[in-house]
């Protein structure tokens, strides 16, 4: 049997859903979480939490600067501040004031973005983030999360408010495949091996793991063993098992609904040429802004469908098989 | 405890603006303008206004806390803290060198007690002040939250985002003062950027507002107490303080070229000249 065919897009669900979901439960087991919002908290579901802890939730208004400030206040007196807006409003819009009032500062806040990548969609490139990973894991101290379908997003939405540290949490807008279990539990920093396979290291991360599973499937019925990899945690990276996968296979793909510059591709590069060389094909958004469309069609015109990860496959094993050494 | 008197009040903020008159000289960088001005206000909040303790905590739950959210002027605060017991005295020369916890804006990352967030990036203060304050509410803590905020640093959006947001929800356990000594970098607020009417600003956005002579110890006093007097009833509570740059040495004040310039060896001489030591030199 293809190994990839265990994971079915049968159930379709937004991974914000999980994050709104995944918030009003970890609130209801810990007093201590409170949420804001700068106008979006529709968007990012929070009916339930704000309907059962009223007196928790802080409307901000369309002020995501204030928000980031306010957040870092109220860590400071041991609240668990969770903020909620868009990814590009999260990141690039409030930089500095994540970078000082909660990075430098080494406040409890938890940065959740919706909305994430070309998978927005029909709002376009001024709301399609895709900077904010390499905005966040720049930032010392700061957890970079981005899960890859409602189950994890709620698990991880869930597992943030048990760590001590700022928490960047990303996700996004669409239905997309929900194939994870439900019972999760969420490990922050360990990678999650979905699929073992000999031939090729395969690292997604987010929407796109759902793509990878896709192209895997297609390279395991053309002979290829693919190791499929969700890299949820970007940072801290979980160096040792895909270290130990790349020496396994000696190639590797990445895939990621981000910039190629900053985002999780260039991290397994920096990390594979201190460590262990190896050929490497990224796909990712090279470096250009996004556009209006339905998230399958930006998918596509954007190198990030699931036959890019085929195509990129077919040119590491290429490179790879040069590089062997003739027996 | 006694409450000091306003005599001794005042010999605490002269020997603080000596304090913050040789860190300067000492690091040869450094903001002695809004230091030296804001010396009154900052002996009056520490040591007769505040409700605080020790040792310091940082989440600071059943006392009063305080943002300083014009960072750069560090110098004062480190003083203040430091001869309320925060940390040694001795300390104060290392202000702005290596491997000191004393960095050139204030910062939690080194540990340094009295500081519970970075400033020093302008227009940051006033939302985190607010987040403490919105806390003690949801704590049932009846302690007050304290910020000061430099009056340039009003130019930057993030204070009124902050402003509107203290109104609608209500903050009335912030006491925010706002040092308008009319400099900033670059040259007199007015032909900077013109603050207008901030009486009328704050006023409109729906704050209680006091004003206030900043340089006058008595003054200081009766305007916090007042302050005090007006929390819990539904507004924040905004004091325009109106102080001097560099106050009170002559060839400081009222200039702005004093922001962010360190005395040399002749001027440090001449301005301590003008603060006769009071409590002993660290």
């Amino acid at each position: 049997m293809n190994p990839f065919e265990q994971f079915s897009d049968r159930d379709q669900q937004e991974t914000r859903a999980g994050f709104g979901d995944g918030v009003y439960e970890v609130a209801s087991q810990n007093d201590q979480v409170v949420v804001l919002t700068a106008d979006l908290g529709g968007s990012l579901k929070l009916g339930k939490f704000i309907k059962a802890f009223p007196h928790r939730f802080f409307q901000c208004g369309v002020a995501e600067a204030n928000m980031m400030g306010i957040a870092a206040g109220l860590a400071t007196a041991g609240k668990i501040p969770y903020t909620t807006t868009f990814a590009n409003f999260s990141t690039g819009r409030v930089y500095d004031q994540i970078r000082q009032s909660i990075a430098y500062s080494h406040k409890n806040v938890k940065i959740c973005a919706s909305h994430a990548g070309l998978t927005l969609g029909e709002d376009g490139a001024t709301h399609q983030m895709l900077e904010d990973l390499g905005l966040m894991r720049m930032l010392p101290g700061m957890t970079v999360i981005s899960p890859c379908d409602y189950n994890q997003t709620k698990a991880a939405t869930i597992a943030i408010a048990a760590h001590q540290g700022p928490c960047y949490l990303r996700f996004g807008r669409p239905k997309w495949p929900n194939f994870t279990p439900a019972d999760q539990r969420f490990e922050i920093g360990k990678a999650q091996v979905l699929v073992s396979g000999t031939d090729l290291t395969l690292l997604a991360t987010g929407h796109m793991v759902w793509q990878a599973i896709l192209a895997g499937r297609q390279l395991h019925d053309s002979g290829v063993s693919v190791e499929l990899i969700n890299i949820h945690t970007l940072k801290p990276l979980d160096e040792a098992t895909i270290l130990a996968s790349v020496r396994k296979t000696g190639c590797v793909v990445t895939a990621e609904e981000h910039q190629k510059y900053g985002g999780l591709g260039e991290r397994i590069a920096a990390l594979l040429a201190q460590q262990h060389p190896a050929p490497l094909r990224m796909v990712a958004v090279n470096d250009t802004f996004g556009e209006s469309g339905k998230p399958a069609e930006l998918l596509k015109k954007y190198g990030l469908h699931s036959s890019d990860i085929v195509q990129a496959a077919g040119e590491v094993l290429a490179a790879a098989s040069r590089k062997a050494p003739v027996s | 405890m006694n409450v000091p008197s306003i005599g001794e009040l005042q010999q605490l903020a002269t020997q603080i603006r000596r304090d913050v008159l040789r860190m300067v000289h000492g690091a040869q960088s450094g903001h002695p303008g809004g230091s030296l001005g804001c010396a009154d206000f900052m002996t009056a909040l520490y040591f007769r206004i505040m409700n605080h303790r020790l040792p310091f905590s940082m989440q600071g739950h059943n006392e009063d806390v305080f943002v300083l959210s014009n960072g750069h002027i560090s110098p004062v605060w480190y003083s203040t803290l430091a001869r309320s017991g925060y940390f040694p005295l001795e300390e104060l020369k290392t202000f702005r060198k290596i491997n000191s916890r004393l960095q050139g804006h204030p910062a939690t990352h080194e540990g340094l007690p009295g500081v519970r967030v970075a400033t020093g990036s302008l227009g940051q203060g006033m939302s985190v002040a607010i987040g403490m304050a919105l806390a003690k509410r949801l704590n049932h803590d009846s302690g007050l939250v304290f910020s000061l905020h430099g009056d340039g640093e009003l130019q930057e959006g993030q204070c009124w985002e902050a402003a509107l947001f203290a109104a609608h929800h209500r903050v009335d356990n912030l006491i925010a003062t706002v040092d308008w000594n009319g400099q900033q970098i670059d040259g007199p607020t007015p032909k900077v950027m013109d603050l207008g009417d901030l009486k009328a600003k704050f006023d409109a956005f729906g704050w209680h507002t006091l004003n206030c002579n900043g340089n006058v110890m008595e003054e200081v006093i009766k305007t916090l107490l007042e302050a005090k007097s007006c929390c819990s009833k539904g507004k924040p509570v905004i004091i325009l303080m109106k102080t001097h740059m560099g106050f009170p040495v002559d060839f400081m004040m009222d200039n702005h070229e004093w922001h962010g310039v360190a005395p040399n060896d002749e001027q440090l001489q001449r301005a301590l000249e003008q603060l006769p030591v009071t409590l002993g030199d660290y």
